[in-house]
């Protein structure tokens, strides 16, 4: 039949023709330059799309450690200190921004936001994070995007980044977190304040707990304000940000129910184990 | 809050422009898919003649396009009109090809869509763009292929041969990421094994000579 035709017609094909086709193709034709040059025009984009996903990957890493260095704050002595190495780490965080702005010069932003958001999103995390703690209020998106201003450092930095050996004036370099950004910060930022509350519970301190409640609860109006018209990360964020408010909520719920009958130093234990001693009650 | 209504605001006028654009690319298609039939042969240049005024309607509807938003904030919204821009590079690069058997530049198509070629200049188009829409002819020419040798053209798809084994020479060159650019790419061995058996079937029955030598 014409079906095994074809079979045999596949093994007797000629490769050897089409090799010698290929050949024959010149390879300074106009449309083999053109795409030599396409070539070079992909990989520059692929190549600085790279440096700056290492840039947010090591963005990332910083403002993580950064997070876990505020936990580890308290009222004690140490705070000081620790608040202070906090804003050393977040300075170093800010001069990684700062290359990548200097990657973005003259780009489109939105063309590479997808490499560098994850990390943006984690320093507004981290640097909101210490905002609280300084003022117990939110930072602003302006007040963040204030900081990421950047003059050049040094003669030898200017000249690096201006295609105009002869252009002596001071280059400012500016990155702008993008509202959705931002906002997307601000949802993590709850799930940090939220063992923030439990952890200071822990500690002995149970002013912070009611604090937070109450601040939380401000943001969540504010993320429930702008409801669905966000992008789809935002209602993603919207639902985890719902249990960290209700975490929070619990928290002071117990402590002001059974605050005055535990011991503080059981206090931790009566969170984690919270859920066990309702249900018991309730068998009761 | 302001901001995110404003963007699904612009979203919503850049939606109804790129429907606009999807209606005339769609009729553009259908006016060049005529040309894989026995007289739709004939027709061709009155058929590109024809495509080419239509791609005058495109210019206006992109121009209105080019309104809707911010300048600079191209790639913002650049995920609304990517594929119907990739269908009108094919479609131009159809017409080119019908025309004169070559490929059309980034510069030319950026013409016939009256957009820039830079993103410098403003709404441009993507080189990425551009070689999808490429690469969605090379499929077209493939079926022209076919369809040259049932219509009684022998010659055709042996042009059509040089042009595609050029082309994929030219990609080779290239460097590609794992992203839809690189799938569509995998498809064009497939275009060019499919148009080496029409010429194959063509050789061994002599009639790509019939051809040549008229």
């Amino acid at each position: 039949g014409s079906g095994g035709f074809r079979k045999r017609k596949h093994d007797n094909f000629p490769h050897g023709q089409r090799r010698e086709e290929k050949e024959n193709v010149n390879p300074s034709s106009a449309l083999m330059t053109s795409f030599k040059s396409f070539q070079l025009e992909l990989d520059t984009r692929h190549d600085k799309y790279e440096r700056l996903v290492k840039l947010s990957r090591d963005i990332t890493i910083e403002s993580k450690r950064t997070i876990f260095l505020l936990h580890r704050f308290t009222s004690a002595p140490n705070g000081e200190e620790i608040l202070n190495e906090s804003e050393v780490k977040l300075d170093a965080v800010r001069r990684k921004i700062k290359q990548v702005a200097q990657e973005l010069i003259g780009e489109d932003m939105y063309q590479f936001h997808r490499a560098v958001s994850p990390g943006l999103q984690e320093y507004v995390e981290a640097v909101s994070f210490q905002y609280f703690i300084k003022t117990r209020s939110l930072i602003s998106v302006e007040e963040i995007n204030k900081q990421l201003i950047f003059t050049a450092e040094n003669r030898e930095e200017t000249t690096n980044t201006t295609s105009n050996p002869h252009d002596k004036q001071p280059h400012t370099w500016s990155l702008k977190v993008t509202p959705v950004d931002y906002l997307l910060g601000v949802a993590d930022l709850t799930g940090e304040l939220m063992r923030l509350c439990i952890s200071s519970v822990g500690n002995g301190d149970i002013d912070t707990p009611f604090e937070l409640s109450q601040f939380l609860r401000q943001i969540y109006d504010g993320f429930t304000f702008i409801g669905n018209t966000g992008p789809y990360e935002v209602s993603k964020k919207l639902y985890t940000l719902k249990q960290s408010l209700a975490k929070v909520e619990n928290a002071c719920y117990t402590l002001k129910v059974r605050g005055s009958e535990i011991p503080k130093h059981m206090l931790a234990d009566v969170f984690s184990t919270k859920t066990e001693l309702i249900d018991q009650e309730e068998g009761l | 809050q302001g901001v995110l209504t404003a963007d699904q605001d612009i979203r919503e006028e850049i939606r109804k422009v790129v429907q606009a654009l999807e209606q005339t690319a769609r009729e553009i298609l259908t006016l060049l898919q005529g040309v894989h039939q026995g007289p739709g042969f004939q027709d061709i240049p009155k058929k590109c003649q024809k495509a080419r005024e239509h791609f005058g309607t495109v210019r206006t509807q992109l121009e209105s396009l080019k309104t809707k938003f911010p300048a600079d904030q191209y790639y913002r919204f650049h995920e609304h009109w990517r594929f119907v821009l990739q269908r009108l590079v094919f479609l131009a690069a159809f017409v080119v090809f019908l025309e004169s058997e070559t490929l059309v530049t980034r510069e030319a198509v950026a013409e016939i869509l009256g957009i820039e070629a830079d993103r410098e200049r403003g709404f441009h188009l993507d080189i990425e763009d551009y070689l999808s829409g490429v690469l969605t002819l090379a499929s077209e020419l493939a079926r022209l292929a076919v369809n040259s040798v049932t219509a009684g053209d022998y010659s055709r798809p042996l042009r059509i041969s040089t042009f595609i084994n050029e082309l994929d020479s030219g990609f080779r060159l290239l460097n590609l990421k794992n992203d839809s650019l690189r799938k569509r790419y995998d498809g064009l061995k497939y275009d060019v094994k499919k148009i080496e058996e029409v010429v194959y079937d063509l050789s061994i029955r002599g009639l790509n000579k019939e051809a040549t030598g008229g």
